[in-house]
């Protein structure tokens, strides 16, 4: 009997999850902290070099402050921006999680873009209820496809994602081209390429109205936070998302396990596809309202920033993303009340992802803001 | 040359690895040190080769108190030390991977590397290694690139060597070959540290032997005064048994049937050809055979990660030839994997995570579509306490836990779920006495149990130890068959068949 208590015990013990330690804390708010700080002197540096002078540097921080954050249109704003770089970062992290180097989101946008744009202009007299979210599913069906090709090529031949993606990406942009010019597709009368205007009925609704018809935040911010938890819910508690974080940890250790590699990495791929054909559609039903040759605008490439940015994490990448959607947002802000080039926040973007993807140099740079690492050595 | 480590400790936090501990080597002797993963015999020799700095003690070079800054000093001061995973660049040939970051050069600095040649092969001819300067590292078996290991640290003119577990990754074969050269080394005045914690090759390889134990010298002396069973006793701190109480013979019905399999590695080459065999209920049959001989295609082609070529494999009456890994799994087909960091277990994930990796989708683990994380983790802290994985929790990451612990956890994962029949490759290799001890008495207990077990091993002991009949495999065939019945199992006779010499009693 009491060895069966003391078997019980030592269960419990078993179950006692470890306080989660001060170096995670460091590692997921301290650094990135930091990182932005040493970023934005940088970024302070860069202007005094290109002859800015100290008030207008000061001045243009503040407006990047403002301008992000600053009003309620500035947060709409922000957020408009985020939204698209959320739903494609978080397909690129569930590729990251398995393995998968998916390098194609911008192509998988557009493509996604321009299935919701035809959805969204065609079938008129259709009930809001349906006819949006039937564009909003042809943008994810569209751009899952299409990075399916991917990992379906992946998966029978081995070519490898990284430069598949990238060739379909290039197609992507000419193949968009075409179908602008298409009859069925093009807007009449008219010479240059771009296309129909999605039908009222198809369009996200801007969700701040009420309080200024100005203000552009529409209801995709809806679909990204219920994009983040579903991501959230499919990488940790799913057992889909248990067999890509397995083979994303070790393909060998999986196949032995008797999980089906191939099968995991089309799946991967098209989900990772749908979520960046779901931005795609995002932004053609939400902001833009008709495609246009290049509508993606490197949302795509960004978004793998906000990806890294976020350690693949959907929390961390909701985190990140806002960030890119206030730089964003805050840039133009600072063009307009500074007169800072925009391509400054380029920089400080770079910057960031730098410091952050180098948590030891940031460590060096502020010893005074961690504890004492421990050295730890291994038998 | 006298090396002397005195009153060396050392500790990380609060673990102390390290304790007071004394230890000497000398010209022309090898000494042994012996002790359990996790003793502190890494910790010790990071410490002489100048990586880890001594919270206390020093380190004495001829009677001269000495510190290392780096390992630089200590290559310097003549310690070299080949470790356990291979520093090499596996595209470079032997004579660039030699004198990688201490190039001869020659005028205007460029690198001269016919010199590196003659300085290669001279270092060949003295201590008899015999390796071609010229190979690329790719291509050499193991064996020889522990050559190349030895050579760089001879190259560096060291005298004192020191050998990180330099067996685990050997043949048999490359063992034997392994000691001639460690004799030759001695022989030549060379100061040899030698761990491990292999009991035979110790007794067989050393001129003087240390134990450690929990990061102190628990005892030691000459190899010729002490027995197995002693070290094993002074390495573990309790009563090691080494034989291993089963019952009796009583075989039930046939479980894995295997007919003519033949399995193909790459296109063309035949890895296994044409064997037969059959597993049944309560019994253990052992594999013996060097590694490369086609065990390892043919517990792929048992599993299913590997399609064959021709043959049938039958498990209970039923054509499993075919059957995908996971339906044979679900059958009750248990595997081992030989290489448990690589396919046993992923490191980075938890040990409850590890636990589950093949019965993940269950009904008792998954809804269909999401996890029951509670349950998995209930049922891995219970398996956990029931196969003695020491872990601090189920949340560990299995990476964290030492080898004899990971395969441990991989050996509770696979018998603690429904099964008939066990395929394990290499169960213990590289593992301390103590998990070696309690594996096998945990494989005793499912043949006794009822359960087919199927042991593939290239520890000729383990397979002595353990099988009911022996099979030995050479170059992809049966070339002999031990026990039950037909020769009785012989350690010389198995010996001779695994390296292919085939005498007239061989099938």
């Amino acid at each position: 009997m009491s060895q069966q208590t003391s078997t019980q015990s030592e269960i419990d013990k078993l179950l006692q999850k470890a306080a989660p330690g001060r170096a995670q804390f460091e590692d997921l708010v301290v650094v990135p902290i930091f990182a932005i700080i040493v970023a934005l002197i940088l970024g302070g540096f860069a202007m005094l070099a290109t002859n800015v002078d100290l008030a207008t540097i000061g001045q243009s921080y503040v407006a990047l402050l403002r301008g992000s954050f600053g009003s309620i249109n500035a947060l709409s704003e922000t957020f408009t921006a985020a939204t698209p770089l959320v739903l494609a970062a978080l397909g690129i992290a569930l590729g990251f999680r398995a393995g998968m180097f998916n390098i194609g989101a911008e192509g998988q946008l557009l493509m996604g873009g321009m299935a919701a744009v035809v959805v969204g202009f065609s079938f008129s007299g259709l009930p809001m209820i349906i006819h949006l979210p039937a564009a909003l599913l042809a943008g994810a069906i569209i751009g899952g496809l299409y990075a399916g090709i991917a990992g379906w090529l992946r998966a029978a031949t081995g070519a490898h994602e990284v430069i598949t993606t990238i060739m379909l990406n290039l197609m992507s942009y000419r193949l968009v081209d075409y179908l602008l010019r298409l009859p069925v597709i093009q807007r009449s009368g008219r010479a240059d390429p771009i296309s129909k205007s999605v039908l009222e009925s198809a369009e996200l609704p801007r969700v701040l109205e009420w309080i200024d018809p100005g203000l552009r935040l529409h209801a995709g911010i809806f679909l990204m936070l219920g994009a983040v938890t579903l991501v959230y819910w499919v990488l940790f508690k799913s057992t889909l998302g248990f067999e890509f974080r397995a083979s994303g940890e070790s393909a060998e250790a999986a196949r032995f396990a008797g999980m089906r590699s191939g099968l995991i990495i089309v799946v991967v791929m098209a989900f990772a596809g749908a979520l960046a054909g779901l931005a795609g559609a995002n932004q053609v039903l939400g902001v833009l309202g008709r495609a246009t040759p290049g509508f993606s605008a490197g949302i795509g490439f960004d978004a793998i920033a906000v990806a890294l940015l976020g350690r693949s994490h959907p929390v961390g990448i909701l985190m990140a993303g806002i960030l890119f959607g206030a730089l964003e947002v805050g840039g133009r802000q600072m063009q307009v009340d500074a007169g800072v080039s925009i391509d400054l926040i380029g920089i400080i973007q770079a910057l960031i992802v730098v410091f952050i993807a180098a948590p030891l140099l940031v460590r060096a740079l502020f010893p005074w803001g961690f504890r004492h690492a421990a050295k730890t050595g291994k038998e | 040359m006298e090396v002397e480590l005195r009153g060396i400790t050392k500790r990380f936090g609060r673990v102390i690895a390290n304790s007071d501990v004394n230890l000497t080597v000398k010209a022309g002797e090898v000494l042994g040190l012996l002790g359990e993963n996790g003793a502190g015999k890494s910790t010790l020799m990071n410490v002489l080769s100048g990586l880890y700095r001594p919270d206390a003690g020093e380190i004495i070079i001829d009677g001269t108190p000495t510190t290392f800054d780096g390992p630089g000093d200590a290559i310097r001061a003549g310690i070299g030390m080949v470790h356990q995973h291979f520093m090499l660049v596996p595209v470079f040939s032997v004579a660039e991977n030699v004198v990688l970051g201490v190039e001869p050069t020659g005028k205007l600095d460029y690198l001269d590397l016919p010199k590196a040649h003659d300085q290669v092969r001279q270092i060949n001819e003295t201590y008899g290694l015999q390796v071609d300067p010229d190979a690329l590292i790719e291509n050499l078996p193991v064996g020889i690139q522990q050559r190349v290991e030895i050579i760089k640290v001879l190259f560096r003119s060291a005298n004192v060597i020191i050998f990180d577990e330099p067996t685990a990754v050997l043949t048999p074969q490359e063992v034997t070959e392994f000691f001639e050269i460690v004799k030759s080394l001695r022989d030549a005045g060379k100061a040899l540290i030698f761990i491990t914690h292999k009991l035979h090759e110790i007794l067989e390889i050393s001129d003087r032997i240390s134990v450690l134990r929990g990061g102190k010298i628990v005892g030691g002396g000459d190899p010729k005064k002490l027995t197995d069973i002693e070290l094993a006793e002074m390495m573990v701190g309790r009563h090691v048994s080494f034989g291993v109480d089963k019952k009796p013979y009583a075989p039930g019905a046939i479980l894995l049937d295997v007919q003519n399999l033949t399995v193909l590695r790459g296109n063309d080459d035949v890895a296994v050809n044409n064997v037969s065999l059959s597993v049944r209920s309560g019994e253990i049959i052992g594999i013996a055979g060097v590694q490369g001989n086609g065990q390892s295609m043919l517990v792929e082609a048992l599993t299913g990660l590997r399609r064959s070529a021709r043959g049938k494999v039958l498990f209970r009456s039923r054509d499993i030839t075919i059957t995908s890994p996971r339906d044979r799994h679900r059958l009750g087909i248990a595997h081992i994997p030989e290489d448990r960091q690589r396919t046993g277990i992923i490191p980075s994930f938890t040990v409850a995570e590890n636990m589950v990796l093949d019965t993940y989708y269950d009904d008792r683990f998954s809804s269909g579509l999401q996890m029951k994380w509670d349950v998995a983790h209930k049922k891995s802290a219970a398996v956990v306490a029931n196969f003695d994985v020491r872990t601090p929790s189920v949340f560990t990451a299995a990476g964290d836990l030492s080898g004899g612990n990971q395969q441990k956890l991989v050996v509770a994962r696979e018998l603690s779920r429904e099964i008939e029949l066990v395929i394990a490759a290499q169960p213990t290799r590289g593992l301390d006495v103590g998990s070696i001890e309690y594996i096998h008495k945990r494989m005793i207990d499912a043949r006794d149990s009822g359960n087919g077990l199927l042991i593939i091993s290239s520890e000729l002991d383990e397979i002595l130890s353990l099988s009911d009949r022996i099979l030995v495999m050479f170059k992809g065939r049966f070339v002999a068959e031990f026990g039950a019945g037909g020769r009785p199992a012989d350690k010389n006779a198995i010996g001779l068949a695994m390296a292919g010499v085939t005498t007239q009693a061989a099938a």
